[in-house]
Parts: C-alpha cells; sequence; structure tokens
C-alpha cells in the first residue's frame, strides 16, 4: 500500500524543492503535538507493579494469564520493583500494618506513576469494616482509578486499565496525586 | 463414651481427677481442667501416645465469668482420628504455662491467643503480638473491644529476632549480614516477611513475621450471623473458596444436628475436589515460577481458567463463589453441569501429566528440590503439620480416609504420600492428589443422586424466591428467618475438613443467638509456617525461597 504512494511521489521521478520533500514525508511521517505522542507512547507501555496482597492477586494473576492476557494492553511487563514501574496496581485488603509498606513503595515510584485500586478492600476497606483493616488504600496514596468487585473480574479490571489510558491520552488532571502528601511526613 | 472412660481410668493414677469435668456434648470428647494441671496434662497425653497432635489453641471471653477466659486445646490422634478437647479457665490477671514442652506447635498459636485475649502463657520464650500491628493497643478478640475501632500504624518494625536458648535475641550480630525480605517481594506472595542473618549465603538465623493481611475475620464472624459468616469464609483460603464454604457450613450443620440431602453432598464433594486441584495448580505454578520457570504458571493457569468457566456456570462468580449454605447448597447445578465436569476431566488429566512432565522431569528443577530442608516426619507431627507437607514426609494422613464424611468411604482413591520430606515430595504429592481428585469427581459425577439440593427446614434454609414471591406462608417463612436469624442451640463444636493445604478446622461456639459466639480457624498453613526459621536454617537463600513456595501459604488463612 505505502509502496504505491512512494512509487508514485514526484520525490523518486526527480523533482525537487520544498514541495518535493513535503509530499515524500507524507508517504511516512505523521506530524502531532510532543506531548500527544509522548501520552500515546506511556498509555500503551504501562509497566504494572502487582501489589497482590490477597484474592484480588489472584484473579490480577488471571489477567496476566494465558486467557486474558493483558499484554495486549501493552502492559504485560508486570515489574516487582517499584523503580521500575509506573503502575501501582493495589490488588486485595491494605491492613493497618501494610499502610506504611505501600506508602513507601509507592514513594519509590519514578515519574510518572498511576494507581489503580482493584477490588472493593483497596478501594473502602470493602466488608471488612473491622479494626485491622484501612478503609481505603485511598486514605495513604492516591488513587487513579477504583475497580469494584469482590474481586473484580478480569474484564473489569481490563476496563479499569483502559479508563487509566483514557486519562493518559486526554492528560485529564489529577489534583489528589499533585496535592497528595505522605500522611506520615 | 468408651473413649472418655479409657481416658478417665488412664489419668487417674496421675492426676487428681475429682477436679476434672468428662464431657461429650455434639459428638466431641470435652476435658474441663484446673489451669495448673494443664503442662502436665498435655505432656502426658503425648507421651503416653494417646494424643500426638496439638491441632489448635484459642481463647474464648466470657466478661461476665469470675475466671474470664477459656484456653482450649484441640487435641488430634492419628492411630484412630480422636480428638479431645481439653478447656482451662484463666482470669484476666492470671496465666498459665504454656504447653510448649509438650508440643512445639503450639507456639504461635499461644502467641495468638495472647495478641487476640491478653492471654498470659508462662515459659513461653516469645510472647508478643503475632497478627496485630505493633503500635495496637488492646486486645481485639475480647468482647469489648469494638469490631470498627480502627488504630492505625506509623511505621514497620525493623529486622527483629526470637529469643531463643543460646542466641541474642533482637541484638543483631556484627559478623553478618541482616537481610530483610518482603512484605512487598515477588517470593514473599505478597504479605509474608522474612527477616534473616546471612552468613555469605547461607542463612544463620531467621524469623518471619507475619498479620500484614490480618482481616479479623473472627471479629467479623461474631458481628454477623450465621449465613452472613459464608462470604468471609470464602476470602480464607481464596485459592480454593468453595472448601471452606463446605468446611464452615459442616460445622455448623453438626452443631444443629441436621444431615444435608446426598445431592448436596455429591455436589460439595465435587466443588471441594475441583477447588484442591485449581489450589494445587497455584501451589505448583507459582512454585515453580519461584524457581524460575515462567512456563508452568502459565500451563497451569490455562487449566484454572477452565474450572473457574465450571464454578461460574454454577453460581455466576469465579473466585470467591460462596456457594454453599447452611443446610445445602445455594442453588441447584444446572441442566448438564455434571457432564461438563466430566468432560473437563479428561482435559486436568492431560494437562497434569504434562505439567508432571514439564516440572517432576525438568533437571534444574530436581536440583533445586530434591533433598533440599527436608522435615522429618517426627517434627512434621511436632508442629502440627497436616495436608500434603505432612504426607510428604510420609505419613499417612488424610482426614477423607481417617475420619471419612459425605462419602468419601464409598469412594476409591489413593493417598500419595512421599518418603523424604524435601520440597520435591511436596510436590510430587500435590500432582499425585490432582490425579487423585479427578478420580473422585469422575466417580461422583456418574453417580449423581437425585432428590433436593438442600434441606427444607424453615428455622435454617431460606424459602425458594418463588415461593417468597408466590405464596404467603413462604413470604412469611423468608421474614421469620431473616428477621429471627438462624440460631443454632448453645453448646460448642469442632469439625474439621481436609482442605488443600490440611486440616481446615472450625471451633464455633453458639450462645444460641443469631451470631457465632465465637468461631475460631484452625488454619492449615498457620501451623506450617510457624516451623520455616527451624527449617530454613543452616540452608542457602535461594532454598529458603524454594521452601516458603513449597509450603503454599495463602495469607488470606494464615492472618485471618
Amino acid at each position: 500500500m505505502h509502496n504505491d504512494q512512494v512509487q508514485g511521489s514526484p520525490s523518486h521521478q526527480g523533482a525537487t524543492g520544498t514541495q518535493a520533500v513535503d509530499d515524500m514525508s507524507r508517504s511516512f511521517a505523521f506530524t502531532s503535538r510532543l506531548d500527544a505522542l509522548v501520552a500515546w507512547g506511556r498509555k500503551n507501555s504501562l509497566w504494572p507493579m502487582p501489589y497482590g496482597t490477597a484474592c484480588c492477586g489472584i484473579e490480577f494473576m488471571s489477567v496476566m494469564g494465558p486467557k486474558y492476557d493483558l499484554a495486549r494492553f501493552g502492559a504485560e511487563v508486570a515489574r516487582f520493583s517499584p523503580r521500575q514501574a509506573d503502575l501501582l496496581v493495589v490488588a486485595g485488603t491494605i491492613t493497618e500494618k501494610m499502610a506504611p509498606v505501600i506508602t513507601r513503595i509507592y514513594q519509590q515510584m519514578l515519574e510518572p506513576k498511576y494507581v489503580i485500586s482493584m477490588g472493593a478492600c483497596a478501594s473502602s476497606g470493602g466488608f471488612y469494616r473491622a479494626y485491622h483493616v484501612l478503609q481505603g488504600v485511598d486514605k495513604v496514596i492516591p488513587v487513579d482509578v477504583y475497580i469494584p468487585g469482590c474481586p473484580p473480574t478480569p474484564e473489569a479490571v481490563m476496563d479499569g486499565i483502559m479508563a487509566l489510558q483514557r486519562m493518559i491520552a486526554t492528560h485529564q488532571p489529577r489534583p489528589w496525586k499533585d496535592n497528595w502528601k505522605s500522611p506520615y511526613e | 463414651m468408651n473413649k472418655l472412660e479409657t481416658l478417665k481410668q488412664n489419668l487417674a493414677g496421675q492426676f487428681n481427677i475429682a477436679n476434672y469435668k468428662f464431657t461429650h456434648a455434639v459428638g466431641d470428647d470435652v476435658l474441663e481442667v484446673p489451669k495448673e494441671d494443664v503442662p502436665k496434662l498435655l505432656m502426658h497425653l503425648r507421651e503416653s501416645g494417646q494424643f500426638d497432635f496439638l491441632m489448635d489453641v484459642c481463647g474464648v471471653d466470657y466478661p461476665q465469668r469470675e475466671k474470664r477466659f477459656d484456653v482450649v486445646y484441640h487435641l488430634f490422634s492419628s492411630k484412630d482420628a480422636s480428638r479431645l478437647r481439653v478447656k482451662a479457665q484463666v482470669g484476666e490477671n492470671e496465666s498459665i504455662g504454656t504447653a510448649l514442652p509438650a508440643y512445639r506447635g503450639a507456639d504461635w498459636f499461644e502467641r495468638e491467643a495472647y495478641d487476640m485475649f491478653g492471654i498470659k502463657f508462662e515459659g513461653h520464650p516469645n510472647l508478643r503480638k503475632i497478627l496485630t500491628h505493633h503500635q495496637f493497643v488492646g486486645h481485639p478478640l475480647r468482647k469489648d473491644y469494638d469490631a470498627n475501632l480502627n488504630q492505625s500504624c506509623t511505621t514497620s518494625l525493623p529486622i527483629h529476632f526470637n529469643n531463643e536458648p543460646g542466641s541474642p535475641g533482637d541484638v543483631l550480630n556484627d559478623k553478618y549480614v541482616p537481610l530483610n525480605i518482603g512484605p512487598a517481594h515477588t517470593a514473599m506472595h505478597g504479605t509474608l516477611r522474612v527477616m534473616a542473618e546471612m552468613d555469605g549465603e547461607t542463612i544463620v538465623r531467621c524469623n518471619n513475621e507475619i498479620g500484614y493481611l490480618h482481616r479479623c475475620f473472627e471479629k467479623m464472624a461474631e458481628t454477623h450471623p450465621y449465613n452472613q459468616v459464608i462470604p468471609y469464609t470464602d476470602r480464607l483460603n481464596y485459592c480454593s473458596a468453595p472448601m471452606n464454604n463446605i468446611g464452615y457450613c459442616k460445622t455448623v450443620e453438626r452443631l444443629l444436628g441436621v444431615e444435608i440431602p446426598p445431592k448436596a453432598q455429591a455436589m460439595r464433594v465435587i466443588l471441594a475436589e475441583l477447588s484442591r486441584i485449581i489450589d494445587h495448580t497455584i501451589a505448583i505454578g507459582t512454585g515453580a515460577m519461584d524457581l524460575g520457570a515462567l512456563t508452568s504458571f502459565f500451563y497451569m493457569f490455562g487449566l484454572r481458567e477452565q474450572v473457574y468457566g465450571l464454578f461460574e456456570k454454577l453460581c455466576g462468580a469465579r473466585l470467591t463463589v460462596s456457594m454453599t449454605r447452611v443446610g445445602g447448597m445455594a442453588q441447584d447445578a444446572p441442566e448438564g453441569w455434571f457432564d461438563e465436569v466430566l468432560a473437563l476431566c479428561k482435559e486436568i488429566r492431560k494437562g497434569t501429566d504434562e505439567m508432571a512432565a514439564l516440572v517432576l522431569d525438568n533437571k534444574i528443577f530436581i536440583q533445586r528440590t530434591r533433598g533440599i530442608c527436608p522435615v522429618s516426619a517426627q517434627d512434621a507431627i511436632q508442629w502440627g503439620y497436616t495436608g500434603p507437607m505432612l504426607r510428604a514426609c510420609g505419613v499417612n494422613l488424610d482426614l477423607r480416609k481417617a475420619q471419612p464424611y459425605y462419602g468419601y468411604d464409598a469412594l476409591d482413591f489413593d493417598v500419595p504420600v512421599g518418603t523424604s520430606g524435601d520440597i520435591y515430595d511436596r510436590y510430587l504429592v500435590r500432582f499425585e492428589e490432582m490425579r487423585q481428585s479427578v478420580r473422585i469427581i469422575e466417580q461422583v459425577c456418574k453417580n449423581v443422586p437425585g432428590g433436593d439440593y438442600t434441606i427444607r427446614d424453615k428455622g435454617i434454609v431460606l424459602p425458594e424466591k418463588k415461593d417468597v414471591y408466590g405464596n404467603i406462608e413462604g413470604l412469611m417463612n423468608h421474614f421469620m428467618l431473616i428477621i429471627k436469624g438462624l440460631r443454632p442451640p448453645v453448646g460448642e463444636v469442632y469439625d474439621a475438613t481436609e482442605a488443600a493445604n490440611g486440616e481446615l478446622g472450625f471451633y464455633l461456639v453458639s450462645d444460641g443467638s443469631a451470631n457465632p459466639y465465637r468461631l475460631k480457624v484452625r488454619p492449615p498453613c498457620f501451623a506450617i509456617y510457624q516451623s520455616y526459621p527451624t527449617v530454613v536454617k543452616g540452608a542457602m537463600l535461594a532454598d529458603a525461597i524454594a521452601t516458603i513456595a513449597s509450603m503454599n501459604l495463602i495469607a488470606g488463612e494464615l492472618d485471618r
């Protein structure tokens, strides 16, 4: 398809001048705003850090697994070091004991960074209205996307990841993140 | 009463049994003793060979009583599968002697009772918090602690060790390198934390901290009606959720004194065995992944997804199914479901053989696991190992054979046992158990009994929706049961099933109200994981990772 255009283009027939260069470049290049290009790259190469603490972690394995295959969204490189990841997937209940740990993990991640709260427990404590369960991970770190479910189906998780991709592509403002301060400082 | 009489005669010479109370209630043998006698009595029961396992130690709080707490020990004999419950009363400012000299497995159970109730165990070397965080004030399972009272935690504890004879406790040794692994580490499965002192690559000493997923299951159970506890049980061992449902419902049914219809039994057996299979797929898949083999994980998950498909057809959920109800199942299986299970059995059999060839015959896998960190049968029993971990040590104990329920005794299957108790044997046992589970499912599926899927006692089971909306009697029964609640008689019961990881026990105390008064879970991997520092002492770091994977620790049931 491209070959036809290239062969038919004036540049191959020895034409000179800006017109010719312009025509030629149309066959293989396009123009865009730089930030849109960067956003496109970011949204299609999210490197998740699965912070699977409980049942949701098992469902997140399904999302990474052969049937649902998150690789189709450019997010198959699961990194277990926060320094190599830009998407923190909080999959599972966060207890009071775990809260300082996950805050530290979040602080270790490099910018730009995003957080998905997967499941009822991570989003609000779920049905554990209990003495040792943090009532939502957003009490300690800023969350971009909440995925409902106990645990959410893999389809729901993908929906959440696509929602995050749209947020990245449209440069949605994230005041919850910009105004975030560590609760322990 | 025969066993109790024998026990009475046996104890008569050595103990002052005039103060003892022997009772037989709801099918359990119970022995109430003064607290001073407990350590000596437990030692005698073990040394005389009557009860080789200490399955569980827990507390129960009765704030109105003069001596506030009950300390409850559950003993088990692998010889004749008999059980004994030993109870002693302890006041709020009193202490009770530790059971550690008799049973090493009492270690974490006593720490838990201390953490949850503040019961002091005299002579326990490491009586410190285990599940709640270090800034937590109070004892949450006491009746006067409000379930909603959160206490936030601001720091993590630094590396610390247990006080063992000959080692300096929390003081770090300058000669060695302290190493912290987890809780946010791949090999730690999300919520485990291991702290070690390393001499090069060798672990000199090691300590493990748990509680990062302590979701207050037992407190939640006390604040919810019986049927609403079922979804919480799903999330104990979430890799095989139906088994927890079954274990819990079986316990409540025993206290109620009802027997579920044959069809419900058959469905429970099928669900349990399917769960065993998918639990082992996770154990093997992630275990091999921790050793560097990612392929097996993808293969195993393919298998797991197919079983999820069956669960979805049955109830709509994939992972946390809540399929059982007290008295039977929540609903009948859809048409043709049993045939689909049979068809899937062929796939599972093929997949298991393929995976066994890929993992068990792999040279690297063999070299990484064979002869690594073995546990002897004697130690395993002392620690309270059950399930595949125990059978890998060569002990032939499976509750499906020893204490058959739901018609397991009529089914033809074998119990695989290992010989050396090393990591390789644990996987060998798990693979063979998957094959045996397929055999069980096939036998049950070919002869599914007809009839109802639940009992129809209007004081226990809600009427079907068509009756609730269709006739006044159904509506009334529904209303009454919701308002009044399911109320088992006053009493207590301990019941256990063979879950994928071992003996999953529920100790239920009812005061006749609509909520359980106390529900204690005996999680199989809790007993197993407490042995970890001892098992990996002197091993290489990489072998410690392989060990932790082979123990198949599920944080949901470990921390509850």
